[in-house]
């Protein structure tokens, strides 16, 4: 496989990843949510074995099992298990409505490339033009938890965010050191568990999952 | 371990410590922790006090580094003449108030537990101490903030109060307010002995060798004149003062008036004379301005108060006022280099630091006995205690005399040196100072006919007369401890007013080493018995000669009346045929005060109203009528409360921020980091 064939790919990858991104950003329904979120983890995950063997990095294979493990597969179940135990049938309420989303996201993507035309210019990495997907998706994942209003979709943004940071470190200098990675895979299981049970606790104080009651708890004066 | 002053004092400060750490197991003793705790005050002071008279005495200056503290930066200790001086002064009135409190705190103890009184007063204690031993600016502030935070806690001693708590959370803000430009101050100085480069310049000493650019060292006085004008009560920073006083247990408030306010004097002078050194004209005059301001300023509020603590309170202020006029006229004569009368000027205004405590104690420990017996604090309560209180009555009218600077006590002394510093001055090379001076002098003279008045208003209304209460309480004398207290307190209230010279030739050394020049030869050029400031023609007082003529005046007025049998009668009252004449008829004190306020109420928010009941059948028969009468200090209006109205609204509007919504929080941190990645990529 050529450098030219490896970039390619990557670039294919990344798309596909955007694409992923765009998608949760406007799907309604949360196991669709789910699903689509899985498959961006899939992508990522390939995504990282395609660098690591065309930069013959090996400790990339590990992240690459490390990511299909936990994205693709522990992280949906426990959001699956989240979703069956907790009873949530409602398809999710956005803040803005779904055109206008896709307008900011699109215009966060375009910024994205310009801020990143610089690095592009300098950098040698064959991954280098995905490095402005890695940040749009960082955008469009913090932009999800802006706009939507369910604590279960506003964790979905924040591991799409996560998967953006993972995407922008392979994609910028080839991944981070391991014991980094491994400890940063740790983190996300570690919050996930806790958002799991700040479900429960939300979900029992408020009798619902929207954050919008949560303006409740505030002080008024 | 040789005995030194620095030894001396270090250990009354362990004392004070050892003492603090052990109040907290005898809290189920209340009795024997009053004694104990009082008795070891009064010795560790007593030991402070010699280790002052020691070091000005004999004029050395004493250093030591202690290897405690933050690493790399050990607490510096120096006892010098001038902090030998202030030791003295601290040492001094502690010790008598110590005396006084196993009487005072006795009574307390009876309705409350004393434990935190108890080791609060020590720490307090300790604090002053160590404020004045300190040699270095961290030290230095880390004393300050003891004695401020002890000194906290005693006025919130009886926190059940509204008034109380309220006063306590003023005092720490303006307290707060001062360190921080304190602290502000010092960086100044020790990061420019440095030249920002380490922080080795943290000691006085780097500050004293450094020479400062004159913009930063007006930065740095500016700043510390008000971090300690706050602590001083120099208006228009006073406003915690009467509020704080008047709550704070007695036996506190004579220590915190008398002594406390003076390691903020302590601050300037240590600043300007000894770290300084170098300064303008106008910083004297600064300090001289407000120090006239507010010694007439707090004479005129005082004489508004009919709460007795609350009125000493503005006193001390008025009092502040006195020091700062003698402190700013040292450094206007030293800045125009008349180094004689730099010393004369800083003399005074040392004098009347000592002779302040001393008489200021006395009061306060004065109304603290009327408060104890009556329960009261309210003037216009009270009359005619002279008859059940004969003792404090008498120690009270010492105290009066003595403030109102009449001889032969010792605030005639010290005023009457001020006014010398003023008279003798020569005509200085700057059009503003020949207008200050002469109205500086009449300023002064102003402030003490105003104190005399405001001390025949407060002995006569409280002492004179009779009892205007509804009800008569069981009123009874002070008992021996706060008597021997008060006693020890008037009788060097005399002794400092009639042997002026004496005192004078002990504490000159320190403006030996502030100014360079001493007063002593010419002062006491004509032995002990004439104090001779500058030169004989000029101008002199004998203490001794004055003291014997009034003794014999007393004496002759005495013999003519009761000698002879008869030449005193008592009779009924004449009540001009109204027959129902009762004590609340009596002249009352915001009676005696109208006068004064008419002419001044300009300075003062007033509202008064009279008001008739409405139910009387005809305006010309009016069954009851209603005196209405607030007086407020104006600086509230002026200064404080656009403050608090100006932090309430930022607080309001920043308060916006926060919505309650996560989406919100979120936006937040989105729109920062665009914003940031497009400006700062």
């Amino acid at each position: 496989m050529n450098l030219h064939m490896a970039s390619q790919i990557n670039s294919f990858l990344a798309a596909l990843v955007l694409l992923t991104a765009f998608g949760m950003l406007v799907q309604k329904r949360i196991y669709g949510l789910i699903h689509l979120f899985a498959w961006q983890g899939f992508f990522l995950s390939l995504n990282t074995a395609v660098v690591g063997f065309v930069a013959n990095k090996h400790h990339l294979y590990i992240s690459s099992v490390l990511t299909l493990s936990l994205k693709v597969v522990v992280l949906p179940y426990i959001l699956h298990v989240l979703i069956n135990r907790l009873r949530i049938r409602k398809e999710v309420e956005t803040v803005v409505n779904i055109p206008m989303t896709m307008m900011i996201g699109i215009a966060l993507v375009i910024f994205s490339y310009h801020l990143t035309a610089p690095i592009r210019e300098l950098s040698t990495l064959i991954t280098r033009s995905t490095l402005a997907v890695a940040l749009a998706t960082v955008m469009l994942g913090l932009l999800m938890m802006i706009t939507r209003r369910h604590a279960v979709t506003q964790i979905i943004g924040f591991l799409a965010l996560e998967n953006g940071l993972f995407f922008a470190a392979t994609s910028a200098t080839y991944g981070m050191p391991l014991v980094v990675e491994l400890g940063v895979a740790l983190d996300v299981l570690i919050a996930a568990f806790i958002f799991g049970i700040f479900f429960f606790h939300i979900h029992t104080t408020f009798d619902s999952l929207d954050v919008e009651q949560m303006a409740k708890l505030k002080e008024s004066d | 371990m040789m005995l030194d002053p620095l030894n001396l004092a270090g250990s009354a400060i362990f004392l004070l410590f050892a003492m603090a750490f052990l109040a907290m197991f005898l809290t189920g003793r209340q009795r024997l922790l009053n004694t104990l705790s009082f008795i070891a005050a009064a010795a560790a002071s007593l030991a402070a006090t010699a280790a002052g008279v020691w070091v000005v005495g004999s004029n050395i200056a004493i250093q030591a580094v202690m290897s405690i503290g933050l690493p790399d930066l050990p607490f510096h200790l120096r006892l010098d003449p001038l902090a030998g001086f202030f030791m003295t002064v601290v040492g001094l009135l502690s010790f008598i108030v110590s005396v006084y409190s196993l009487g005072y705190v006795k009574g307390i103890a009876r309705q409350r537990p004393i434990t935190r009184l108890v080791i609060f007063y020590a720490l307090f204690l300790a604090g002053m101490f160590m404020v004045i031993l300190a040699d270095d600016a961290l030290f230095f502030l880390i004393s300050w903030e003891v004695m401020a935070a002890a000194s906290y806690f005693l006025v919130f001693f009886e926190d059940e109060r509204v008034e109380n708590r309220r006063a306590s959370f003023l005092y720490m803000v303006v307290a707060h307010v001062g360190a921080i430009a304190i602290l502000l101050s010092f960086g100044v100085m020790s990061g420019l002995a440095t030249g920002f480069e380490g922080f080795h310049g943290y000691t006085f000493d780097a500050m004293r060798q450094a020479q400062f650019p004159s913009a930063w060292a007006t930065a740095a006085f500016l700043l510390a004149f008000v971090g300690f004008g706050a602590k001083a009560g120099v208006i228009p920073l006073h406003v915690w003062l009467p509020e704080a006083h008047p709550v704070a247990p007695s036996n506190v408030s004579a220590l915190m008036s008398g002594v406390m306010l003076k390691t903020a004097i302590y601050g300037i002078v240590r600043v300007t004379f000894d770290l300084i050194r170098v300064f303008p004209w106008w910083w004297g005059t600064v300090v001289l301005v407000f120090g006239l301001i507010s010694a007439v300023m707090g004479v005129l509020y005082a004489l508004m108060q009919h709460d007795l603590k609350r009125l000493l309170a503005y006193h001390s202020v008025e009092n502040i006022g006195i020091i700062l006029i003698g402190i700013g006229l040292a450094m206007i004569f030293r800045s125009f280099n008349f180094p004689l009368l730099a010393a004369l000027a800083l003399t005074a205004g040392l004098y009347h630091t000592l002779n302040h405590a001393i008489f200021k104690g006395l009061l306060f420990m004065g109304a603290g006995s009327v408060l104890h017996a009556t329960g009261e604090r309210n003037m216009e309560e009270m009359g005619g205690l002279i008859r059940y209180m004969p003792w404090t009555a008498a120690l009270f009218l010492v105290g009066c005399i003595a403030i109102s600077g009449l001889p032969p006590f010792n605030g005639f002394v010290s005023e009457w040196l001020t006014f010398q510093a003023f008279l003798l001055s020569p005509s200085l090379p700057s059009p503003l100072m020949k207008l200050l001076i002469p109205m500086g002098a009449a300023l002064l003279a102003l402030t003490a006919a105003l104190a005399a008045a405001c001390f025949v208003k407060a002995f006569g209304v409280t002492f004179l007369g009779h009892w205007r209460g509804h009800h008569t309480p069981h009123i009874h004398e002070a008992d021996w401890f706060m008597r021997v207290g008060m006693i020890m307190a008037a009788a060097l209230c005399l002794c400092f007013g009639i042997l002026p010279t004496l005192v004078i030739d002990w504490m000159d050394t320190v403006s030996g080493q502030l100014v360079g020049t001493r007063i002593g030869e010419s002062a006491g050029a004509f032995g002990w018995m004439w104090l001779t400031p500058v030169a004989r023609e000029r101008a002199s007082y004998s203490g001794p000669l004055v003291f014997l003529v009034t003794l014999s005046v007393i004496v002759i007025a005495y013999l003519l009346l009761h000698v002879r049998a008869g030449s005193i009668k008592r009779v009924p009252l004449w009540d001009c045929g109204f027959e129902k004449v009762t004590p609340r008829m009596q002249y009352t004190a915001t009676a005696f005060s109208m006068p004064i306020r008419r002419i001044f109420g300009f300075l003062f928010s007033i509202r008064e109203q009279v008001r008739l009941n409405p139910q009387a059948p005809h305006r010309a028969f009016p069954r009851r009528m209603h005196y209405y009468l607030r007086i407020r200090d104006r600086f509230w209006n002026w200064l404080y409360k656009p403050i608090v109205d100006i932090s309430f609204w930022i607080s309001r509007t920043a308060g916006r921020l926060q919505q309650g919504r996560i989406q919100a929080y979120l936006i937040y941190s989105f729109v920062t980091i665009i914003v940031l990645l497009i400006f700062m990529r």
